[in-house]
């Protein structure tokens, strides 16, 4: 008798059999872990994928310092739970310069997460590295690769893409190169909320509503996190029920008012909603291409 | 005549949504999933209808339909109306462009399905991209323009979609609305592309008139067109048969990724499986070796089952240890597939290099890596007639059917009836790109019948009485660079020590074995391969073999390296620049070549390749031949 499996039972599926690829090819893979709701998904496929053994490589965290609190806090928790070794990386020049969010723009995200990657990548001789981005997220997205080819400076070019065929992964590459991988590519965030549902996986409590204090700075509705955060003249923070669709620096994240405080809740207001996931994150804003852009400079 | 335009069906059943979220989810937990392609020309409304698929099941948001609203006024091509295309045409230059031309992944779920679709560009140039977004497709939709019928690229996307072996084919007749919903000729369409169909192979198709612009017969059946009385594409595309359910029927296989050995009392076999069902206590075959056991657990981490279907990852272990590692193929034991080495296929290049018969690539079936080499082409396929033409290679996108060689048998099964253990990607050894994705038809008889024989004297015994280790002293360079001499330097030398060698001499080998050869790239190609299996046969008979080649490309050095034990194959780089050979110029062969007299001459015409790490150097315009010689035999001691 024939047995249908559900369209997340594919995907989990075919996660694993890239993860599985990845472990037995590759000389040195890690995995990039951001704390958020799709690493979180990531890191629990991977150790689906080599029960009853734990995930053969390492998590690295490429660190700007300006995550929220509660992300820092899960992020132990969540590498030692799965008995995994986590990596922590900061940018030095980044450190030595004080580069932050309110002062610097998008150099804050060029320096802390652009080129602290490609340091941490160079430093630690990482020769594979998965990454959570999904395909659904951003038009650029929709035509990369699973296994993405970076050159040795770790630059993206959309124009010169191995094709991939069927579930054949070729994941030959010259010394000096390396590979992005994105076992997720073809889940939509639907399907990253359902599964986080269904398996009961744990995720950052930012993503489910509680009065926490904020104000509203160009249009985007910011928490102020801790006492980093410089106030303008004239703004009182004021205590509101929000939660965040998605995580990055706080500074950069916006939060949506909401009363969700629970998964159903949650995939209810997405349901619901009218507005796409990145909109909350200023790093996309800048012009229509500039995803595009940003990985052809070796952003993930 | 005014069209309504018809408002989007909303798929989301948003009472339940608001009203109960706990019921919607259990009910949207159970949705199947459906990978589908679409193909069609330029204009055929490809991108429209991906964007009307993505409009009408609410995937799009408001900020996206206010961006969509803006785009399409300032560079749409519909007037003042919504440019669905816009939508889905992703990367800035091809936006400028106007053309989708390389294949992306949309998605979208209505109250029955999830839906990946791959977008395929319709360009001649772009044949991979199809194939590519065909590979893992359950179905395709085939667009035509109802203003022009049956084109060129209809037939050739239509053969394209059969090639990959694509069970449901949807024949989407567009603009619909332009012909004013013609009956008449929409009938006339379907019965040319009925009729070229058949003759291409394809029994059965699912035609239907729509519009992607307007909304007809997407989501509903259209008011327009009273006379068609099959289902929207929606629903078509809802309950088709899936690949995932067809393939449980088939025996079961699952090829190895990796052997998961936590401690030393767990040992499993992890993979995803292929094909068929698989059960505690069933009796399996590890192929190539053979080996038979039972599974005694299915293992994962959401607990030990008692059956996996395919589609499913997951970890086996047997009751009994035999061996089984990366690249074996776990089967059921009465029903397992074949073990061969040598194929016909069907290979679709890929790469702006074209193909060299006689080369090695890398070539990856399942999770099986082999070193393989393709012949001349039986013939290649012109894909918007199907006519057969001659050819002696195979350029970018073309698509010929070859026979393969593997240097070691590979457990297979025919692309008809197991894409994953009959579809395979080709690697260059050199750059690492994938060149080329190919198909396996059957094995051939000879590879069945001749069967390796083994003898009671072997090498290590031709050796031993020898009192040495055979090698290979490779020496490659340019014409009149001093390979012969310094390699008859060497052998003198070697001589002298009690060494049993033997010289393979370019010059010499072309007087007998190869005079049948010229020097065009797949000449060369053979010359080596021949003089690399000979030298290999005087290796085994215990004797050093000095080999003095141009031998000017890697891949065929590489190829009689990979041939060798380790360490037997010793590449000699005799380095002199093109200036010096050129002005040496010992048999008046460059003046020759640079008076057009000689064609293919390495260095002149025809590329030489030097080593990246050869195993010695010696650079002849610093050394005598005398000092060369010395200075390669002090590097190869102890011989013994």
């Amino acid at each position: 008798m024939t047995k249908t499996l559900t369209h997340l039972e594919r995907l989990e599926a075919e996660a694993i059999h890239i993860m599985r690829e990845v472990v037995a090819e590759a000389e040195k893979p890690v995995m990039l872990y951001s704390v958020g709701k799709d690493s979180a998904v990531m890191l629990h496929l991977a150790r689906k994928a080599f029960y009853p053994s734990p995930p053969p490589f390492p998590l690295l965290h490429v660190d700007t310092t300006w995550k929220f609190k509660a992300m820092y806090e899960l992020r132990e928790k969540a590498a030692r739970d799965a008995g995994m070794d986590l990596l922590i990386y900061q940018n030095p020049e980044a450190i030595e310069r004080g580069i932050n969010p309110f002062d610097h723009g998008s150099l804050h995200t060029d320096m802390w997460k652009t080129q602290g990657l490609k340091q941490a990548l160079d430093t630690y001789g990482f020769d594979v590295a998965f990454g959570g981005a999904r395909r659904d997220e951003e038009k650029s997205r929709a035509k990369e690769r699973i296994f993405s080819f970076r050159a040795a400076t770790h630059g993206w070019d959309p124009k010169n893409q191995r094709p991939e065929l069927w579930n054949l992964y070729n994941a030959r590459k010259a010394k000096s190169e390396s590979i992005r991988v994105f076992p997720i590519s073809n889940w939509t965030e639907l399907d990253i909320w359902q599964y986080i549902h269904l398996e009961n996986i744990e995720i950052v409590p930012l993503y489910f509503s509680a009065p926490r204090p904020t104000v509203t700075r160009d249009g985007m509705l910011l928490m102020i996190d801790d006492e980093r955060f410089p106030l303008n003249a004239g703004e009182v923070p004021v205590e509101r029920s929000i939660r965040f669709r998605t995580l990055g620096c706080y500074p950069l994240t916006g939060a949506v008012e909401s009363n969700a405080a629970t998964l159903p809740e949650i995939i209810q207001e997405m349901l619901l909603t009218t507005t796409s996931e990145r909109q909350g994150r200023a790093i996309d804003h800048d012009q229509a291409a500039s995803m595009e852009k940003k990985k052809q400079e070796g952003y993930f | 005549m005014p069209h309504a335009t018809s408002d989007p069906v909303i798929y989301k059943t948003d009472d339940l949504i608001a009203a109960d979220i706990d019921s919607y989810l259990a009910l949207h937990q159970h949705k199947s999933l459906l990978r589908f392609i679409t193909c069609g020309s330029v204009d055929d409304g490809k991108s429209t209808l991906i964007g009307r698929l993505l409009y009408d099941s609410k995937m799009i948001f408001e900020d996206q339909l206010v961006a969509l609203e803006s785009d399409s006024k300032r560079m749409g091509t519909q007037g003042q109306e919504i440019d669905f295309a816009l939508l889905v045409d992703g990367l800035a230059a091809e936006r400028e462009q106007g053309i989708t031309i390389d294949v992306a992944y949309r998605f979208f779920a209505t109250e029955k399905r999830k839906f990946i679709v791959a977008d395929c560009p319709g360009h001649e140039q772009y044949t991979r991209n199809m194939v590519t977004g065909a590979s893992t497709a359950d179905l395709a939709v085939i667009l035509i323009d109802a203003r022009k019928g049956v084109l060129i690229q209809t037939r050739r996307h239509s053969y394209l979609a059969k090639l990959l072996g694509i069970r449901n084919i949807v024949l989407a007749v567009n603009k619909m609305d332009l012909i004013d919903y013609d009956q008449a000729k929409y009938d006339a369409i379907v019965a040319e592309y009925s009729a070229f169909a058949t003759s291409i192979g394809i029994d059965d198709f699912t035609a239907m008139p729509i519009s992607g612009f307007k909304g007809d017969n997407i989501t509903e059946r259209s008011a327009h067109m009273p006379w068609y009385v099959g289902q929207p594409l929606i629903a078509h595309l809802e309950t088709v048969a899936l690949d995932n359910d067809v393939d449980q029927a088939k025996p079961m296989r699952m090829a190895v990724q990796w052997v998961n050995r936590p401690n030393l009392d767990f040992r499993g076999f992890s993979g995803q499986i292929a094909t068929g069902i698989v059960r505690l206590g069933d009796a399996i075959r590890v192929l190539p070796s053979g080996k038979t056991s039972t599974i005694s657990k299915i293992v994962t981490f959401d607990g030990d089952l008692d059956e996996a279907v395919a589609g499913q990852s997951v970890t086996l272990c047997f009751a009994d240890e035999i061996d089984c590692s990366r690249g074996n193929v776990i089967a059921a034991a009465d029903n397992p597939p074949e073990v061969s080495d040598q194929f016909e296929c069907t290979i679709v290049w890929m790469a702006d290099e074209a193909l060299v018969p006689g080369r090695a690539y890398w070539l990856k079936l399942g999770t099986q890596t082999v070193s393989a080499t393709v012949q001349s082409p039986k013939y290649a396929v012109n894909v918007n007639n199907m006519e057969h033409m001659a050819a002696k290679t195979l350029e970018l996108n073309a698509i010929g059917v070859a026979e393969i060689a593997t240097d070691k048998p590979i457990v297979f099964e025919p692309y008809a009836s197991n894409h994953s253990l009959g579809g395979f990607i080709l690697i260059d050894k050199i750059s690492n790109a994938t060149v080329a994705a190919g198909m396996l038809h059957f094995s051939l008889r000879r590879a069945q019948n001749v069967h390796w024989q083994a003898t009671d004297i072997g090498r290590q015994a031709h050796a031993a009485l020898k009192n040495q280790k055979p090698k290979i002293l490779w020496f490659t360079g340019l014409s009149g660079s001093g390979k012969s001499t310094i390699a008859n330097e060497v052998e003198k030398t070697l001589n002298l020590l009690n060494r049993h060698t033997f010289l393979l001499d370019g010059d010499n080998i072309r007087h007998g074995l190869n005079k049948d050869l010229g020097f065009t790239e797949t000449d060369r190609i053979e010359n080596i391969r021949r003089v690399g299996e000979v030298a290999k046969l005087m290796a085994d008979a215990g004797l050093i073999v000095l080999t003095a080649f141009i031998s000017p490309f890697r891949a065929e050095r590489d190829m009689v390296r990979a041939m060798m034990p380790e360490g037997e194959f010793v590449e000699i780089f005799v380095d002199t620049p093109l200036e010096v050979a050129e002005a040496r110029d010992v048999k008046g062969l460059y003046k020759k070549a640079r008076a057009g007299q000689l064609k293919n001459f390495t260095g002149i015409d025809s590329p030489y390749e030097p080593p990246e790490n050869p195993d010695i150097c010696v650079n002849t315009v610093e050394m005598s031949p005398a000092e060369a010689a010395e200075h390669i035999v002090r590097l190869l001691m102890p011989l013994k």
